[in-house]
């Protein structure tokens, strides 16, 4: 992926001074087995809530992130307190990155009162806001105009943090992105605008729904720059986070990062993805696989061995069960709650 | 035959005006394209063009003459030939805009039914022997956003020509001046966006008043309104609140057709989250609008153009804020009871005055607040006069005196002696033509006359 990316990259005067090589980030051996370790806390947990999808314990709409969680490893690592998050609705692993309980996002997955919403929100509509964490939301794109927003309050307030504003290959065909790029270049704004182009907006191929297919030049127009990076690699991630991150804090506005990506899943549980081969999937998970990616640098750095690894699963495995069990346990919300949290 | 200048219309709802300077005299030659004088409308300072040449034969509008009549003429310019000093005034000047539609009260004067006595009731929330002071509805809501943000930073203004032009209809006049360009913000043209924006920044603890330049242009922008801003603090548990307030003039202006006339009331008011204010008088508008941004909920506050304008009696109070969700009643009577709100407030007092020559005693009140509903004061009335007609500029379908109606069904229908009536606008798209515009706009005579159905004197 990205090698496509270079090859593109030459067309163009503007693009060329986006990155030749894919930088990667030097990671310590703490740090890479972090990561592998957060993203194998967003498979398993993923894992789990589709299995209790399949048990009727989730209801309503339900979106996976399998495949994609070096996207959000690599982002928010490069995070600090007080910056802001905000996403679509594809959000479970955004909040468990951000350090949101596992047991609370799991219990608002199954609509109970231990949610983090206490049951009132779902799968598509959490928060977090003590970490940083703006939601969780339903409607394709909002969040786009929201996260300026939230970058528009530390601009206001004059701090160096930054917004994190997530989207997919799907909403950003929506209008309101443009209106936010406008505005955020306009003012300078500190927000990252990520596109999780995962190659299918529901079951439309971006190729279908897109007159220009490289995302990370959609913000050309508005002056805003942009950089096409591979979202399988999270030793990538990393490093475009980081750059993006220090372009933001020093005060030069918003920047857009393309992050070429997949999910395994359906668009949500309920799409069977008939809109693309078998072949297709199995290709990538076999190539590309953001974990497998990682653990063949952990084994052949001889940072830790298979044994070890297995038992770095088995304790993820144990927190998501844990996390599964509250969710089941957890009583549904009070009927009084019904009522509150309307109004302040 | 000399020329006649005559007062221009400067908007669409410029009735009158101030000259306020010549800038030639009597004997100058002018010629088209010069700018012959100032004219001051309650909106901005205009200049006046001559598409006319010629000599300068008479002013017959001195400089500083307030409330001139759209249409009188205001000059007189002889033609190349003509001789100036010897022009005669053709005819006296004549406003050509029609005041306002008087009603007429008095049209049973032979039968002479005794008349009821009008009380004109005072606001309890404003004690008595408060001074009073005459401003604008348009000064009222400056003022307001202007002592909430002296109050807290956190207040900003945000939306399109607030800034440097000082408003479409320069309800955010001087505000730049005092707070800068950091908290009275232009945007784009681009209302999806900056409520967006807006509601996000609301997120983060920040205290927004989105102007909408009409709540026409905020359907671009509904979404976040109500999914962003309504729903967000119910999704959430609790855990994020939206203290943002949207505002902007809504409801029917003066002829600007069916895409710019429009009452969004009963649409925002049909969502639980929200809170939705549509203020009538100068002393509402402000009181209000002052709750409204220390409220940490999303409210959606209504203005109406039309009444920008007009001046009230608002209170002399140094932090004069009214609490949400409480109607006023405006007249006191004991025959029928006339529930409105916005506009339709002065159409109904014109009513009560009416009726009240006709010894028909109405009560008027105005719901101030459309959600939360203040049912209570209304019921309270309902059970003094046991008739209601309810009055409301915009459509009749599932509209704010449609919930009434209902509301007074479910909760006072033994006091009812007579149907709930409802009067609003006609159910069309508003028409652009002078005669169909006023045909389709709720007024007073209508109002009049569901109150005598319902008094049942007809």
């Amino acid at each position: 992926m990205a090698i496509s990316k270079s090859a593109a990259a030459k067309k163009t005067p503007s693009a060329r001074k986006r990155g030749r090589k894919p930088a990667l980030y030097n990671a310590s051996p703490e740090e890479l087995l972090t990561f592998y370790r957060q993203m194998l806390l967003i498979r398993r947990f993923e894992e789990k809530a589709g299995q209790m999808y399949g048990m009727g314990l989730i209801g309503g709409f339900c979106h996976l992130y399998i495949g994609q969680e070096a996207v959000v490893v690599g982002l928010q690592s490069a995070l600090k307190d007080g910056d802001s998050i905000i996403t679509g609705y594809r959000d479970h692993g955004h909040m468990l990155v951000a350090d949101c309980c596992p047991k609370a996002v799991m219990a608002e997955l199954t609509g109970r009162s231990g949610g983090i919403s206490q049951g009132k929100g779902g799968s598509m509509h959490m928060f977090d806001v003590e970490k940083g964490f703006y939601g969780g939301h339903g409607i394709v794109g909002a969040q786009v105009s929201l996260g300026t927003g939230l970058a528009f309050a530390h601009h206001y307030r004059g701090n160096d943090n930054v917004s994190m504003a997530y989207f997919g290959d799907g909403a950003a065909n929506q209008g309101q992105v443009y209106e936010s790029f406008n505005m955020a270049k306009l003012w300078n704004l500190p927000v990252i605008y990520v596109i999780e182009n995962n190659q299918y907006a529901m079951g439309t191929a971006i190729k279908r729904a897109s007159s220009e297919v490289e995302l990370y030049k959609r913000g050309e127009s508005f002056q805003i720059p942009g950089k096409q990076v591979d979202g399988m690699n999270v030793l990538a991630v990393k490093a475009a986070a980081d750059e993006a991150v220090a372009h933001c804090r020093a005060g030069k506005g918003p920047i857009i990062l393309e992050l070429k990506t997949y999910r395994y899943r359906g668009h949500s549980m309920s799409d069977p993805a008939k809109y693309r081969s078998k072949e297709e999937v199995q290709k990538i998970r076999s190539e590309q696989d953001a974990l497998e990616l990682v653990k063949a640098m952990i084994l052949n750095g001889g940072m830790q061995d298979e044994a070890e690894l297995k038992a770095m699963d088995k304790e993820v495995k144990a927190i998501v069960a844990e996390a599964a069990e509250y969710a089941q346990n957890s009583p549904e919300p009070d009927l009084a709650e019904l009522y509150t949290d309307v109004e302040a | 035959m000399a020329i006649e200048i005559t007062m221009p219309a400067l908007s669409p709802t410029m009735e009158k005006g101030t000259l306020a300077k010549w800038l030639v005299a009597v004997g100058d030659t002018i010629t088209s394209g010069d700018i012959i004088a100032e004219i001051e409308t309650d909106k901005a300072t205009m200049e006046v063009e001559s598409i006319d040449e010629g000599t300068v034969a008479s002013i017959l509008v001195t400089d500083g003459t307030d409330d001139v009549l759209v249409g009188t003429v205001i000059a007189l310019i002889a033609e190349e030939g003509e001789d100036a000093a010897n022009i005669e005034v053709s005819s006296t000047p004549v406003a050509k805009v029609e005041t306002p539609v008087e009603i007429v009260a008095d049209t049973a004067a032979e039968t002479a039914p005794a008349a009821a006595q009008m009380v004109v009731a005072d606001d309890p929330e404003v004690p008595a022997g408060t001074d009073m002071v005459s401003l604008t509805v348009r000064e009222a809501l400056r003022d307001a956003m202007a002592e909430e943000m002296r109050k807290d930073g956190d207040v900003f203004v945000i939306g399109e020509e607030v800034a440097e032009y000082e408003g479409a209809y320069k309800v955010t006049q001087g505000l730049l001046a005092e707070f800068g360009g950091k908290r009275v913000i232009d945007t784009p043209i681009t209302e999806h966006g900056f409520a967006g924006l807006a509601a996000g920044a609301a997120f983060a603890g920040l205290k927004p008043i989105v102007e909408f330049m009409t709540f026409n242009f905020a359907m671009q922008a509904i979404d976040h309104i109500i999914n962003s801003s309504a729903k967000t603090r119910y999704m959430s548990g609790g855990q994020v609140t939206s203290p943002i307030v949207f505002r902007g003039p809504n409801g029917a202006a003066s002829r600007v057709g069916a895409q710019h006339s429009q009452n969004y009331a009963p649409w925002y008011a049909n969502v639980p989250g929200l809170t939705v204010i549509a203020p009538y008088d100068a002393a509402d508008a402000k009181g209000l609008l002052k709750a409204a941004i220390q409220s940490p909920n999303p409210v959606v506050f209504l203005e109406n153009e039309l009444l920008y304008g007009e001046s009230f009696e608002v209170p002399d109070l140094p932090d004069h804020t009214l609490p949400i969700g409480k109607a006023r009643i405006m007249i006191e009577g004991s025959d029928v009871t006339i529930v409105t709100y916005s506009i339709a407030v002065g159409e109904s007092i014109k009513a009560a005055e009416a009726l009240a020559g006709e010894g028909i005693s109405a009560e008027v009140i105005d719901l101030r607040t459309i959600r939360p509903l203040d049912m209570d004061t209304v019921i309270e009335s309902v059970q003094k006069t046991n008739r209601v007609v309810v009055a409301e500029e915009g459509w009749p379908q599932c509209g704010v005196a449609a919930e009434i109606s209902a509301q007074l069904m479910e909760h006072a229908f033994d006091h009812l002696d007579a149907p709930v009536t409802r009067v609003n606008n006609v159910d069309v798209p508003l028409p652009y033509a002078n005669n169909l515009e006023k045909a389709a706009l709720i007024n007073a005579d209508g109002i009049m006359a569901a109150v005598k159905q319902v008094a049942y004197t007809q």
